[in-house]
């Protein structure tokens, strides 16, 4: 059994005065794939957004690799780190959001070579190297000269993978990746995310498609009002949930 | 259904026969337009064939040395302008966009005050700066001074001019690039951030370039404002194209025709300054919508061809 990449303690977070996190508990090892499910408003998106610091929390802690994130302790307090420090971490953690947000005035290359030449110091050659050998894998070699609106959203979305990849992250968080696509669409980059998990990616993953999660995802977390209600393998929580709550949800979505 | 129809569907589909479909006749459109080009026609005549234009005076004093040279003086000033302009609205536009309370309200402060007072008040303010303040001295605030200028030796009639126009622009580029910056989608600075891009980047290579899409036009607009506005600066005799002008017209007191001059190079100037900014737009659009538009030269090729 591998070591704890993410190790997520205690977690609060509200908007307002409006609770969305009520202390969350979460831990993803290493080179597994984390399926989050729960009803919508349960806070999903808002705990994928507190691993890269897109929020500020209000109590509690986030570890990525043994490192806190957006935060360090001192005197038993937590003080937000500097913009620099967290650009860094954030550098380390892919994200594709449910929307693809290509950067719709850069072609697909430019699109994924941006942050490793900006933020890395990759020089151009091998950013453009890296990224052909991303652009292939998802599937869309041959179209680096695209721009993102003369793609499908299933392309788009493939094309955000590739951007994130670029970046060689150790973890790769996913937020309702398909969610917006149009059914016939979902099927192709849900197996560009299985390959990923083959290859041996850490992945949290946001979504309501219950098939990926019983196939790919190691664990399952049921979260519901802001709480982990109850986690374990698909295998059990799909097919056996433990709790009410869990079992509601399942006969409502599968 | 016609037998003689190449197009013809197979017989077992379709019995009965196709109807032509024939438009709406608007026969109000044919006179409106008639009527319309009736009035163009007799003006454009009267304008031809009206001696008191005197379209021979144009013609002789149109590229005039010192009409030029007038000319010359609006561009470089219509230029000036707006670079400086637009770099300090940026700025203004920045700070309005800045989470600090304090930056935001002097931001807001810039814009409220130079866009209330009228460009010509503005202007005369400058040019009388002395009144107001004799000398102007840099150094430590509410400390020594390090070196002291008398301010009307400073600030002549043109350094009050480009003063003066350049803080007016200023107030308005603010808005109009504060107006671009929060047209883009808050996804697109996320998607950036989560990149691990600092803030100073994503404006750079993120925001601004899609944000140029509605900054063109306006700032199109701004520009062929400011290449007429420039003719407020003859009150302060500094030589523009107006001026030049009405130098010539109070010798010879041929008002109308010089006034041509100048009118017909402001109409020359912003028709140049439009298929520019049509240009600059389609360079903004690439990636907004699946394919661009062809330009209307790359259309006359095509039908040329």
């Amino acid at each position: 059994m591998s070591a704890a990449l993410v190790r997520i303690s205690d977690l609060h977070k509200s908007y307002g005065i409006t609770p969305v996190l009520r202390g969350v508990d979460l831990e993803v090892r290493q080179g597994e794939v984390t399926c989050v499910i729960g009803p919508s408003g349960s806070g999903k998106s808002t705990l994928l957004r507190c691993v890269n610091h897109l929020e500020k929390i209000n109590a509690g802690e986030v570890e990525v690799d043994g490192e806190l994130i957006g935060y360090r302790r001192r005197r038993g307090r937590l003080h937000e780190l500097k913009d620099r420090a967290i650009t860094r971490q954030r550098a380390a953690i892919g994200m594709v959001s449910q929307n693809f947000n290509l950067f719709p005035h850069l072609t697909v290359l430019e699109n994924v070579i941006e942050a490793p030449m900006g933020v890395l110091g990759l020089g151009r050659a091998e950013a453009v190297a890296r990224a052909t050998e991303l652009v292939a894998r998802v599937g869309l070699a041959g179209r680096e000269s695209s721009y993102p609106r003369q793609l499908s959203g299933g392309q788009q979305q493939r094309i955000a993978i590739a951007r994130a990849l670029a970046m060689e992250p150790k973890l790769m968080l996913f937020d309702e990746p398909t969610s917006a696509l149009d059914p016939e669409l979902v099927g192709e980059v849900l197996a560009v995310m299985a390959d990923l998990a083959e290859a041996g990616m850490t992945m949290v993953v946001v979504t309501h498609e219950m098939a990926f999660a019983r196939q790919v995802a190691d664990t399952v977390v049921f979260l519901d009002e802001g709480r982990v209600v109850e986690s374990g393998p698909p295998g059990e929580l799909l097919v056996a949930p433990r709790h009410a709550r869990t079992r509601e949800f399942l006969a409502r979505v599968l | 259904m016609t037998a003689s129809t190449d197009l013809a569907p197979p017989p077992t589909t379709r019995t009965a026969p196709v109807d032509t479909v024939v438009p709406l006749r608007r026969p109000g459109r044919w006179v409106s337009a008639a009527l319309v080009l009736v009035v163009l026609a007799a003006a454009v005549r009267s304008i031809v064939t009206n001696d008191a234009f005197q379209w021979d005076v144009v013609a002789e004093y149109f590229t005039a040395d010192v009409v030029l040279r007038g000319l010359g003086t609006t561009l470089w000033l219509t230029v000036l302008t707006l670079v400086l302009g637009f770099a300090l609205g940026t700025a203004l536009a920045v700070l309005r966009l800045s989470g600090n309370p304090v930056l935001v309200g002097v931001s807001w402060g810039y814009v409220w005050v130079f866009r209330s007072v009228p460009m010509l008040v503005q202007l005369l303010f400058w040019f009388n700066i002395g009144a107001l303040y004799p000398t102007l001295s840099f150094g430590i605030p509410f400390g020594p001074d390090f070196v002291s200028v008398s301010s009307t030796n400073l600030v002549g009639p043109t350094a009050a001019v480009v003063i003066g126009l350049t803080l007016h622009e200023a107030a308005y580029a603010a808005e109009i690039v504060r107006g671009g910056v929060v047209s883009v989608e808050q996804g697109q600075v996320e998607a950036a951030l989560a990149l691990g891009m600092g803030r100073g980047r994503i404006l750079r290579r993120i925001v601004l370039p899609q944000a140029m899409r509605s900054i063109v036009p306006a700032a199109g607009n701004a520009l062929i404002g400011t290449l007429k506005g420039t003719s407020v600066v003859s009150v302060l005799a500094v030589q523009d194209l107006l001026f030049s002008v009405q130098l010539i017209y109070n010798r010879n007191y041929l008002i109308i025709p010089l006034l041509l001059v100048a009118t017909v190079w402001y109409v020359v100037v912003t028709s140049v300054l439009s298929a520019a900014q049509y240009y600059v737009e389609r360079y903004y659009a690439r990636g907004a919508a699946r394919a661009l538009p062809p330009t209307p030269w790359q259309r006359l090729k095509g039908r040329l061809r």
